[in-house]
């Protein structure tokens, strides 16, 4: 009997939840839909769908580039990452050695690090490097905090493989690259597209060095470039064109994550609750 | 004798898988921290990184003329300081609060579960500065959904400047990063509780203990090591803030954090000997607090011996 009234209870806080989770995404778009004065009357439920703000934001000519920068960038980013992490892990999880686990704390605690903290000093490698106003500069600058992640996660799940896999394949006479790339990649696709993704995502987030080390609006990426968007004056921001923006460049991630959600949690609660 | 050079040449190819990560590692994080801390003694500016004299510790704290100088006697930094603070204490327990709630909501067993757990990645998936702009444009004051929504429900009078109002914008900022990153901590707070053995509750049940008693006394404790890691991450997160901050009311007093008065010394105003040494006290700082939470919280962060 008392089952009745905490399922409505239970309802009602999922929905409280859900709508509070949701709208301001559905706002956006519901926004992103109205122009002219419409844009300046709050409504709830779409009344006509009007594309004029998507048309404009890809009118304008930087802003294809910048999305094709933030794609750019965190293709990049992933990739590198991914390749220079597999290596490592498989050093720190198979071989022992000396100072192997000290090694591997160290590559944790710099992801602590908060970037204003390498600010200054970043800009003069990057700007040694010739690298300023460059997305080069960027994939190179968003390392410091992809691979500490990528690298633990990845170190803690090949800890996990078989010894035996890798005896079998040293009895054959394979290379340590030759047992990385025939024996652990193919194991290690899954935890791989979990890191990747993930890597990706805050890549495509970053705002703090895409702001410090880009100047002009075509080697922006898009965070930076919606953060920057302006009207006539400060008072009369162009709210239809940066919600339209907004939602270009949020759906697809959506879709990703959603798409992956198993192991994006998974890859999320791997260094947390695993450990 | 073969099985010794055979480990010894593993060795060595480990240091050679190694050493790419390492590399890197040293040019975008430990050689930049280290500059950053050697910049921060000297007066070198933006426009000329490589022509600068060394002034000690005056960027720090100078006593000159029956008046101090320096970042750590700055009104404008030490209101950063307790604006970040007020944002990471605030923050972060109404995080944890809502993330384990919400994660117990979702660990009851109910048609719409798979959905639920799928909007909550929403809010986190969003791009940080997307979501600035989202919920700057939902508290608009003169054309904010916010302000609309509670004036109908009739709990303000009056339209509300949330984010231009100094004594609100704290707390609107507050509320969005609350809405940005519980799911995280819940997602964590749920793996956890999906690990805790069913038997536990069932004796508690038999027992006769009410729901409240067992949260505490049987659910907190278990959950308890991952909820302790969920947080220091969310730690590390708010002590840092800068975009979400930056987008939605820019640099002013109400709400500037330490990452902010960094920032804007050292790009805005071109003061690298200046900003250098509010960025590293914010490592410092960070790094202090941290490792007084991990040894307070006992924390083993490697779990099982690697």
């Amino acid at each position: 009997m008392r089952r009745i009234p905490s399922h409505i209870g239970l309802a009602l806080a999922c929905l409280m939840l859900a709508v509070f989770l949701l709208f301001p995404l559905y706002y956006a778009v519901l926004t992103s839909l109205k122009s002219g004065s419409d844009l300046f009357r709050v409504s709830y439920w779409p009344r006509d769908v009007d594309l004029a703000n998507y048309v404009r934001v890809w009118g304008e000519q930087s802003f294809a580039r910048n999305i094709l920068n933030s794609i750019v960038v965190a293709v990049c980013v992933v990739l590198i990452s991914l390749a220079l992490s597999v290596s490592a892990a498989f050093a720190l999880s198979r071989v022992r050695f000396a100072g192997r686990k000290t090694l591997l704390y160290a590559i944790l605690a710099i992801s602590m690090f908060p970037q204003v903290a390498v600010l200054s000093g970043l800009f003069e490698v990057i700007r040694v490097l010739g690298l300023y106003n460059n997305i080069a500069g960027l994939v190179l600058s968003y390392m410091i905090f992809t691979l500490p992640f990528t690298v633990w996660v990845l170190t803690t799940f090949m800890r996990d493989l078989p010894v035996e896999l890798e005896e079998a394949a040293i009895m054959d006479g394979l290379s340590s690259l030759a047992i990385v790339r025939h024996i652990f990649l193919p194991l290690m696709a899954p935890a791989m597209a979990a890191t990747g993704l993930l890597a990706f995502i805050a890549a495509w987030n970053e705002f703090l060095f895409a702001l410090t080390f880009t100047l002009s609006n075509e080697q922006r990426t898009v965070p930076v470039a919606i953060a920057l968007i302006t009207g006539a004056s400060e008072y009369e921001l162009p709210w239809g064109n940066i919600m339209a923006a907004s939602v270009i460049v949020t759906v697809p991630l959506i879709v990703l994550v959603l798409v992956f959600q198993r192991r994006m949690v998974a890859g999320l609660t791997a260094g947390a609750v695993k450990g | 004798m073969a099985q010794r050079s055979l480990s010894s040449g593993r060795r060595r190819a480990a240091w050679l898988f190694l050493s790419p990560v390492l590399v890197v590692l040293v040019a975008v994080a430990l050689w930049p921290l280290a500059r950053t801390f050697y910049f921060s003694l000297t007066n070198a500016t933006l426009a000329n990184m490589s022509d600068y004299r060394f002034v000690g510790v005056s960027n720090y704290l100078a006593y000159d003329g029956g008046r101090w100088y320096g970042v750590l006697s700055d009104p404008q930094w030490l209101t950063a300081l307790r604006n970040t603070m007020v944002f990471v204490v605030v923050s972060v327990s109404l995080e944890t609060i809502f993330g384990v709630l919400i994660a117990l909501l979702l660990n009851a067993r109910f048609p719409g579960r798979g959905v639920m757990r799928a909007a909550m990645l929403v809010p986190w998936a969003i791009p940080t500065v997307v979501s600035a702009k989202m919920w700057s444009w939902m508290l608009n004051d003169q054309f904010g959904v916010i302000n609309d929504v509670l004036v109908r429900l009739g709990i303000i009078a009056a339209p509300v400047a949330w984010l231009a109002d100094p004594s609100l914008s704290m707390a609107s900022v507050i509320m969005v990063d609350v809405w940005k990153t519980t799911p995280f901590v819940a997602l964590l707070a749920l793996a956890a509780l999906q690990m805790v053995p069913k038997d536990c509750y069932e004796a508690a049940e038999v027992d006769g203990v009410g729901p409240i008693k067992v949260f505490f006394h049987v659910t907190l404790p278990l959950i308890g090591p991952a909820l302790a890691i969920a947080v220091i991450f969310r730690l590390l997160d708010a002590m840092r803030m800068f975009d979400l901050v930056y987008v939605m009311t820019g640099t002013t007093d109400a709400t500037m954090t330490l990452s902010m008065f960094a920032q804007r010394e050292l790009v805005s105003f071109q003061d690298v000997g200046y900003g250098s040494a509010a960025s590293s006290l914010v490592f410092l700082i960070i790094a202090l607090l941290t490792s007084l939470y991990v040894m307070t919280m006992r924390l083993d962060l490697g779990g099982r011996s690697g």
